[in-house]
């Protein structure tokens, strides 16, 4: 017994030793990372470090009524100080998202502070500005002020914390980002479904045709698939555009007038289209590869048996077909609900999708804290979905068919 | 069985319909090839390429490109990044493989699981992870960074290619290696490595073509001198779209169909 236990020992070890360069590579370059960004979806040091002393004071208050002189005194010395350290901005950015319009009172305040010598200070910033007599403003550098935070995901799925510490609806107005998920995952949905309706058929007719035609079909599924992303969606705008191919024939036919030319790109259409197209192989490959596994008796069998076509399909093919539709369809929605190029490109301002509104929360609005709850909130689902295509199909057999 | 009987009304619109799917899934991509040649600087057919009026047709997108030097450069910077990703993917990945192919290793779903989640990963998140992560590492805007990126996203798909290819693989191959004398390198070398090598090849090309076609952590991480192919598509689509785009595209589409015909190419070896 001793004898066979070592070789098997050591020939374990040697397979660790075989993955442990890449499982570290893959720590160290990807789901680090991921963990930094993470990170900063409930870390956020910025307004904790710029005034840590007006913080620690507007603990004691209640929260009604102005802060006591104190804490004026402390936010006029230490908006002077970020004022020096050139962190003002990032603060007055951070409070203005709790409460907007308070960019400008916080960065003219800290300016005009450096005129004012000596307090009181609760008369002199409310003098600069009137917003220093409200207490939503505390309220809002108080919020802000939370080292660890869970503000950016209750902003992400559209929840406030008000100033009495509970937990709220945002206003009707900022209520976008639920809506956005729930828009990814229903057009998420129906590119699932509409690839299924194209790609079930195809499959089934590559896996039942002789092999050399069926090699040749396998090719025309693989050409988009090895198409790079970028060509297939200029493709997209080149048919689809008002001035495009596709209108182009639709006027010649006059089946639209010149004027009436459809507006099938830069808008939802153009993103549902083109994803359908981009990910359609997705569903086909494995597909096929359940497809080839069903012996083609079992039809003739059912017919022998008194079944028509269509009893035979949904009694006999179809249920034998189910692994490939689920493996097929769950690769698919994964990969659409994560999906930026194209709605980036073809979605115009309707077409958008959850991945667009973090890249301009990370670019443009450069509130990565929400960019990244955003993202922690989409990673979670996708991990879900993740862990399912696991259970039911084994990751080891991802999408390539 | 079918081809005796003529085909039903029912077999006739399935067929019908799945013509249809295959025109939608390639026609829109050859579109791109005639109109890369278009005289003028139209995204549509203009009526004298209908008439195939020579003078309708030109390569002034190609000479256009040749001569631009932002797009000649982006090719050299696709180039060597997505060879220097593929390689260091393909020998991680390979070696990985070959580890995994253990049933002994612990833990072998979970690693499983971990090696291949940059394949489903939104790649938005995982760029903007990589830009703020990468940047603390003083790697923001250099190739090294965006190489290590593209990497991490081509492994899954080696990592994948090689254990179905090792699936196939005969362990008793080894175990009739070593019995007549040879180490376990060399085993590796004249037994195992040539008959899983399609595999590899394969999963390289793979690599490759992740890489080659990236554009997200490129306009995240990358600077001016990181500018690749589909970067520069991306500009060219959302600021100044001209049909020198089309002639990008066209070289792009021969490119894939070369990669595509290779990988079958080698499949089929590997199954033969």
């Amino acid at each position: 017994m001793k004898v066979s236990v070592a070789p098997e020992r050591r020939a374990q070890l040697r397979a660790l030793g075989l993955v442990a360069p890449l499982l570290i590579f893959i720590g160290v370059t990807f789901i680090a990372p991921l963990a930094t960004m993470l990170t900063r979806s409930v870390h956020d040091p910025v307004v904790a470090d710029a005034l840590p002393e007006t913080l620690a004071l507007l603990e004691a208050w209640d929260g009604t009524g102005t802060p006591p002189e104190a804490v004026y005194a402390a936010a006029a010395r230490e908006l002077e100080r970020a004022t020096a350290e050139r962190t003002v901005g990032q603060v007055a950015g951070r409070v203005n998202r709790v409460q907007g319009g308070l960019r400008s009172v916080v960065t003219g305040t800290a300016r005009d502070l450096g005129d004012i010598g000596q307090g009181p200070w609760r008369e002199a910033m409310t003098a600069i500005d009137e917003a220093w007599a409200d207490p939503a403003t505390w309220h809002a550098i108080r919020t802000t002020g939370e080292r660890f935070t869970a503000r950016h995901y209750l902003n992400a799925v559209d929840l406030q914390r008000l100033p009495d510490g509970s937990v709220a609806s945002q206003p009707e107005e900022r209520r976008i980002y639920l809506r956005l998920f729930l828009r990814t995952l229903m057009v998420s949905g129906v590119i699932t479904l509409l690839c299924l309706l194209l790609g079930y058929p195809i499959a089934h007719l590559i896996a039942r045709a002789p092999p050399h035609r069926a090699n040749l079909l396998l090719v025309l599924v693989l050409v988009p698939f090895w198409t790079s992303l970028l060509v297939r969606t200029t493709a997209w705008i080149v048919l689809l555009q008002t001035q495009g191919v596709l209108n182009d024939i639709l006027v010649a036919m006059g089946l639209v007038s010149d004027d009436g030319r459809l507006a099938m790109v830069y808008n939802m259409t153009g993103t549902i289209v083109a994803m359908t197209h981009v990910l359609l192989p997705f569903m086909v490959l494995p597909l096929y590869s359940v497809m080839r596994g069903i012996p083609a008796t079992h039809m003739n069998a059912a017919a022998s048996l008194g079944a028509t076509p269509l009893q035979a399909f949904l009694r006999v093919y179809w249920p034998q077909s189910l692994p490939g539709v689920g493996a097929g369809a769950l690769l698919v929605f994964i990969l659409a609900i994560g999906y930026y190029i194209t709605p980036a490109l073809v979605g115009g301002s309707d077409g958008q999708l959850i991945s667009n509104m973090i890249a301009y929360h990370m670019q443009t609005s450069l509130n990565w804290g929400l960019a990244a709850a955003l993202g922690g909130v989409l990673l979670a689902g996708v991990l879900v979905l993740y862990a399912l295509y696991d259970r039911l199909v084994g990751v080891e057999r991802m999408g390539l068919g | 069985m079918t081809a005796a009987t003529r085909p039903g009304p029912g077999r006739m619109a399935y067929l019908a319909f799945c013509t249809l799917v295959f025109v939608f899934l390639v026609a829109p991509i050859l579109v791109i090839v005639p109109l890369s040649f278009n005289a003028e600087p139209y995204f549509t057919f203009t009526e004298g390429m209908l008439r195939l009026d020579p003078d309708a047709w030109s390569l002034r997108w190609y000479r256009e490109i040749i001569e631009n030097e932002a797009w000649t450069g982006s090719l050299v910077n696709s180039m060597v990044i997505g060879v220097s990703a593929t390689v260091i993917a393909t020998v991680l990945g390979t070696l990985a493989a070959l580890g995994l192919a253990n049933p002994a290793v612990p833990a072998r779903r979970a690693i499983m699981g971990i090696l291949i989640s940059p394949m489903v990963t939104p790649v938005i998140i995982a760029a903007a992870g990589m830009f703020f992560f990468y940047s603390g590492l003083g790697l923001g805007q250099t190739h090294l960074g965006i190489i290590l990126a593209h990497a991490a996203l081509g492994v899954p798909f080696v990592v994948v290619t090689v254990t179905a290819t090792l699936a196939a693989y005969d362990p008793n191959l080894t175990r009739a290696a070593a019995s007549l004398g040879a180490g376990p390198w060399t085993t590796f070398r004249r037994v195992q490595f040539p008959l899983i090598a399609p595999g590899v090849i394969s999963g390289a090309l793979f690599a490759f073509a992740v890489s080659f076609d990236e554009v997200v952590v490129v306009l995240f991480m990358g600077g001016v001198d990181q500018r690749t192919i589909p970067r520069q598509m991306w500009s060219g689509i959302r600021e100044q779209i001209s049909p020198a785009i089309l002639a990008v595209a066209t070289f792009l589409i021969a490119f894939a169909a070369l990669l595509l015909l290779t990988v079958e190419w080698l499949r089929r070896r590997g199954r033969a």
